[in-house]
C-alpha cells in the first residue's frame, strides 16, 4: 500500500472516530413557551407520584454549546448581578448543596421562567424558552452537576472559583458516599 | 432619632456609667426580634418606651420600659411585599425609626414611609413612594425636620436614580422631592445654588456630565444619614454611587453622586454641593454621617461639618459655603492621593483606574469605604470623633453589563482581601483639631457597628464575633465587653430610663453587606459572592450565627 494510500484511510479513520455533538441549530426562538407544571415540594398527599419531566432538560444539560451559551447568558441577563459567580449575593448560593426550589433541570427552569416569591423576578415572557433552559444547564453545573466533559472550562475574566468542569458535586464536595 | 440630635454627635451627656464602674455593667434584659437578618438599627427611647424596627419585614416593637423586664406594648408589622428581598443589594436592613410629636416615621423594604401613633402602635398614614420594579428600596431611617419627613432610596446597584423627598408629617403627601441627578429642575438647583468650587458651577450638570441619558439610570441614591442646622436653616445629605460600577459606560463627572447637597428643608432647594469622587470609580457612595460642630479652625470659629468618608478622608468642611477645610486619610487609602484643597478635586491614583476587561490589584479602601454607614460618635469633652471603620482592599474588573430595569447594573467582578495589617476592621478615635488619630484598636473583622459617647468618658461599639465594648474615650482601653449571640452590626444607644438610671441598648444580629455571608448564606469559595464581600470574611460562618436579639445593660 502506498503511503499516500495509507494517510487517506487514516484521515478517515481519525474523522470517523469524532463524535460531533449533536445540537439543535435553529433553536426555538419563541418566547414563554414550555408551560410544563413543576411542583416544588415532595409532599404529595396520597403518596408521591412521578415529577412530569420535559425532553428538553436531559439534552441541554449535558451539551457543552449550550452550558457555555448558559453561562454567557447568566452575565447578560444579569443573574451574576445576584448570584455572583454562583456564591450569591442578593440572591441565594447556587453552587452550594442547598435547594429551596428544587434541584432538577426541570425546577430550575420554572424557577428562572415564572420566579419565585421571596425575590426571584419572572423572566416569563423576556428570554426565549431555549435560553431559559441553557441558564438552568448553567446553574446545575455551578455545583458540579453537569459532567465535566461539557461544562464551561476557564473564563477570560478574574477567576472567582475553580471553573465548573472542575467543580466537585457540593453534596458530597467530590467525596464518595 | 438615631443620630441623638439634629448634629448627630451621638453624645450622651450621661455619666452615671463611668471609665470605673462601667466593669460592673449586667444585662437588665433582652428581647428577641424574631428576624434572623442583619440588625443596623438604633432603638429608640421617648419617655418610658423603647421602639425597635426590625430588617424585612420591617416590624416596629414599642416595650414598656416602665415595668420589669420591658413586656411589649404593642407591635406593627407593615407587611412589605417579599418580592423586596429580590432587589435589596446588601441584605435586607433597615436602620431605624424617628420620633417627632407622638408619631413614630419608619420605612418599609418595599417603599412605604409608614407613621404610626406612637402611643397605640396605630397606623395614621402609609405613602408608597417607592417601586420595587425599577429595584428601588428603602433602608435608611427618616429624620424629621420642620413637620416634614425626609426619606431617600437605596437602588445604587440596580441604576436607580437617587432622590430625597420631604413627606408632610401630618398626612404623607409629598412636598418636595430632589433627585440627585438630572436637570436642575429635577435637582432643585436654582438661583440660591452657589457650590464653592468651579467643578460644581455650570447649567444642568446633572445631564451633561453623562452620557447621553444614563443619567436616568445613573444611581447617586440617599440611604445614608441627614443632619440639619436650624441656625442656618440647611440640611445636609449625602450622595450614593453612580450606576454602574464600571465606569467606562458613564465617562463625565456624573453629578451630582458621590458628593453632599446642602438644601433648604422648607423647599428642597439647593444651596451648595461637593463631589467626594468626581467619575466615582470604586463605589464610594458618599452617604455616611455628617457631624455638625462648631469649633476654633486654624484660630477662627468655623460652622463645619465632619465626614469620614467612604474614600478614605476625613473631610472637615464649612457648612456654611461648601469649602473644604482639610481632607486627611485615616487608614490606608491608595485609591487616590489626596484632595486638592484649591480644586477640591480628589487626586485619582493613576495606577489605580478600573475599566472593562482590566483586573486592577490592591485598591485600598474597598467598594465598602474605609467606612460604610456605620454612623462615628464625637465627643465635645474628648474633641475626638470615634470611628468605627473597616481595613480592607480589593481586586477589581470591569466587565459589560446589560440594564434590565429591576434587576442589578453593576458591571464589576470584585474581590475583597484583609487591608494591610491583617485586621479586617478598626475603631479609630480621631483628633479633629490635630487632624491625626488620637489611638486606634484593631478588630479582626470590619467594625459595622455605629459608636455612642457618653458624658461618662466611656464610648460603646460592637464588632461582628458579638463582642459588645466598652473603651476608655481618652485611651481606648479595653474597660468591659459582653459577647451577645450574634454578632453586632447595629447602632448602640444609652439613655436614661424610668428609674432614674443609665441604661445602654444595642441590637444583636449580624447581616448587611458585610455579613451576608451568614444572614444569607453565601458560599465563601465564590469570591466575588456578595459583591466581593465574601472573600474577606470567609470565616464568619465560624465566628458567628443570625439571629436578632436586643441587648439593653445597666449597672447593678
Amino acid at each position: 500500500m502506498k503511503p499516500a494510500v495509507a494517510m487517506l484511510l487514516l484521515a478517515g479513520l481519525a474523522l470517523a472516530a469524532c463524535q460531533r455533538e449533536e445540537r439543535d441549530t435553529r433553536p426555538q426562538s419563541a418566547l414563554g413557551s414550555g408551560e410544563q407544571p413543576t411542583p416544588v415540594t415532595a409532599l404529595e398527599p396520597g403518596g408521591q407520584r412521578p415529577s412530569p419531566t420535559d425532553n428538553k432538560a436531559a439534552s441541554f444539560e449535558a451539551n457543552a454549546f449550550h452550558l457555555s451559551e448558559g453561562k454567557r447568558l447568566f452575565g447578560w441577563f444579569n443573574c451574576s448581578g445576584c448570584h455572583a459567580n454562583g456564591g450569591g449575593g442578593m440572591g441565594p448560593a447556587l453552587m452550594d448543596e442547598k435547594w429551596i426550589y428544587g434541584s432538577s433541570m426541570e425546577s430550575i427552569h420554572a424557577t428562572i421562567r415564572d420566579g419565585r416569591p421571596n425575590g426571584m423576578p419572572s423572566f416569563r415572557d423576556k428570554i426565549p424558552d431555549d435560553q431559559i433552559w441553557e441558564l438552568a444547564a448553567f446553574v446545575r453545573s455551578l455545583s458540579g452537576n453537569a459532567p465535566s466533559s461539557a461544562a464551561p472550562s476557564r473564563n477570560d475574566d478574574m477567576m472567582a472559583h475553580p471553573s465548573e468542569n472542575r467543580m466537585p458535586d457540593a453534596a458530597t464536595l467530590g467525596k464518595s458516599p | 432619632m438615631p443620630a441623638k440630635n439634629y448634629a448627630s454627635t451621638r453624645y450622651s451627656e450621661l455619666a452615671e456609667i463611668n471609665e470605673g464602674n462601667v466593669k460592673n455593667l449586667q444585662v437588665a434584659f433582652t428581647f428577641s426580634t424574631g428576624v434572623n437578618k442583619g440588625q443596623e438599627a438604633a432603638p429608640l427611647v421617648v419617655g418610658t418606651t423603647m421602639y425597635i424596627v426590625t430588617p424585612f419585614p420591617n416590624i416596629v416593637y414599642a416595650l414598656d420600659l416602665s415595668k420589669p423586664g420591658a413586656p411589649m406594648k404593642w407591635k406593627y408589622e407593615p407587611n412589605p411585599e417579599p418580592a423586596a428581598q429580590g432587589v435589596a443589594c446588601c441584605d435586607v436592613v433597615n436602620r431605624g425609626a424617628a420620633f417627632a410629636d407622638g408619631r413614630l416615621f419608619f420605612n418599609t423594604l418595599d417603599g412605604h414611609t409608614i407613621a404610626l401613633d406612637a402611643n397605640s402602635g396605630q397606623p395614621i398614614w402609609n405613602a408608597h413612594i417607592g417601586n420595587i420594579n425599577i429595584g428601588e428600596t428603602i433602608t435608611m431611617a427618616p429624620l424629621v425636620v420642620k413637620g416634614k419627613v425626609l426619606v431617600g432610596n437605596s437602588g445604587g446597584e440596580m441604576g436607580v436614580r437617587g432622590w430625597v423627598k420631604a413627606l408632610d408629617a401630618g398626612d404623607g403627601h409629598v412636598v418636595w422631592t430632589a433627585y440627585n441627578t438630572g436637570p436642575d429642575k429635577d435637582v432643585l438647583i436654582g438661583p440660591d445654588f452657589k457650590p464653592h468650587y468651579d467643578m460644581d458651577k455650570g447649567k444642568d450638570l446633572g445631564v451633561t456630565t453623562w452620557p447621553p441619558e444614563a443619567w436616568k439610570i445613573g444611581g447617586g441614591n440617599m440611604w445614608g444619614w441627614i443632619s440639619y442646622d436650624p441656625d442656618l436653616n440647611l440640611i445636609f445629605h449625602g450622595t450614593g454611587n453612580p450606576g454602574p460600577w464600571n465606569p467606562d459606560l458613564r465617562p463625565g463627572d456624573n453629578k451630582w453622586t458621590s458628593g453632599i447637597f446642602a438644601r433648604d428643608p422648607d423647599t428642597g432647594a439647593a444651596k451648595w454641593f461637593y463631589q467626594w469622587s468626581p467619575h466615582d470609580l470604586h463605589d464610594y457612595d458618599g452617604i455616611n454621617e455628617q457631624v455638625l460642630l462648631d469649633l476654633n479652625w486654624q484660630g477662627k470659629p468655623r460652622k463645619v461639618l465632619v465626614r469620614p468618608e467612604r474614600n478614605g478622608y476625613l473631610y472637615l468642611l464649612d457648612r456654611t459655603t461648601g469649602e473644604v477645610l482639610s481632607a486627611k486619610p485615616y487608614g490606608p487609602v491608595n485609591s487616590s492621593k489626596g484632595v486638592d484643597l484649591k480644586t477640591g478635586r480628589l487626586i485619582e491614583n493613576p495606577d489605580k483606574l478600573t475599566g472593562t476587561g482590566k483586573v486592577v490589584r490592591d485598591i485600598c479602601p474597598t467598594a465598602s469605604g474605609l467606612k460604610d454607614w456605620q454612623p462615628s460618635a464625637f465627643s465635645p469633652k474628648t474633641g475626638l470623633l470615634y470611628i468605627p471603620h473597616n481595613n480592607l482592599c480589593m481586586d477589581e474588573e470591569g466587565v459589560e453589563v446589560n440594564y434590565i430595569a429591576g434587576t442589578p447594573y453593576v458591571g464589576m467582578n470584585v474581590r475583597m482581601i484583609p487591608g494591610p495589617g491583617g485586621n479586617r476592621g478598626a475603631f479609630t478615635a480621631w483628633d479633629i483639631a490635630g487632624e491625626k488619630p488620637a489611638w486606634s484598636l484593631k478588630e479582626n473583622f470590619p467594625v459595622w457597628s455605629g459608636a455612642v459617647a457618653t458624658a461618662g468618658d466611656v464610648v460603646f461599639y460592637g464588632t461582628m464575633e458579638g463582642w459588645f465594648k466598652a473603651v476608655s474615650a481618652k485611651t481606648g482601653e479595653l474597660l468591659w465587653q459582653f459577647k451577645t449571640s450574634s454578632g453586632i452590626i447595629g447602632q448602640p444607644i444609652t439613655y436614661r430610663g424610668p428609674d432614674g438610671h443609665q441604661y445602654v441598648a444595642v441590637l444583636s444580629g449580624v447581616g448587611g453587606w458585610a455579613g451576608a455571608i451568614v444572614s444569607g448564606d453565601l458560599d465563601p469559595r465564590d469570591a466575588t459572592a456578595a459583591l466581593g464581600f465574601v472573600n474577606a470574611m470567609k470565616d464568619l460562618k465560624n465566628a458567628t450565627t443570625a439571629g436578632g436579639t436586643l441587648y439593653v445593660f445597666r449597672l447593678p
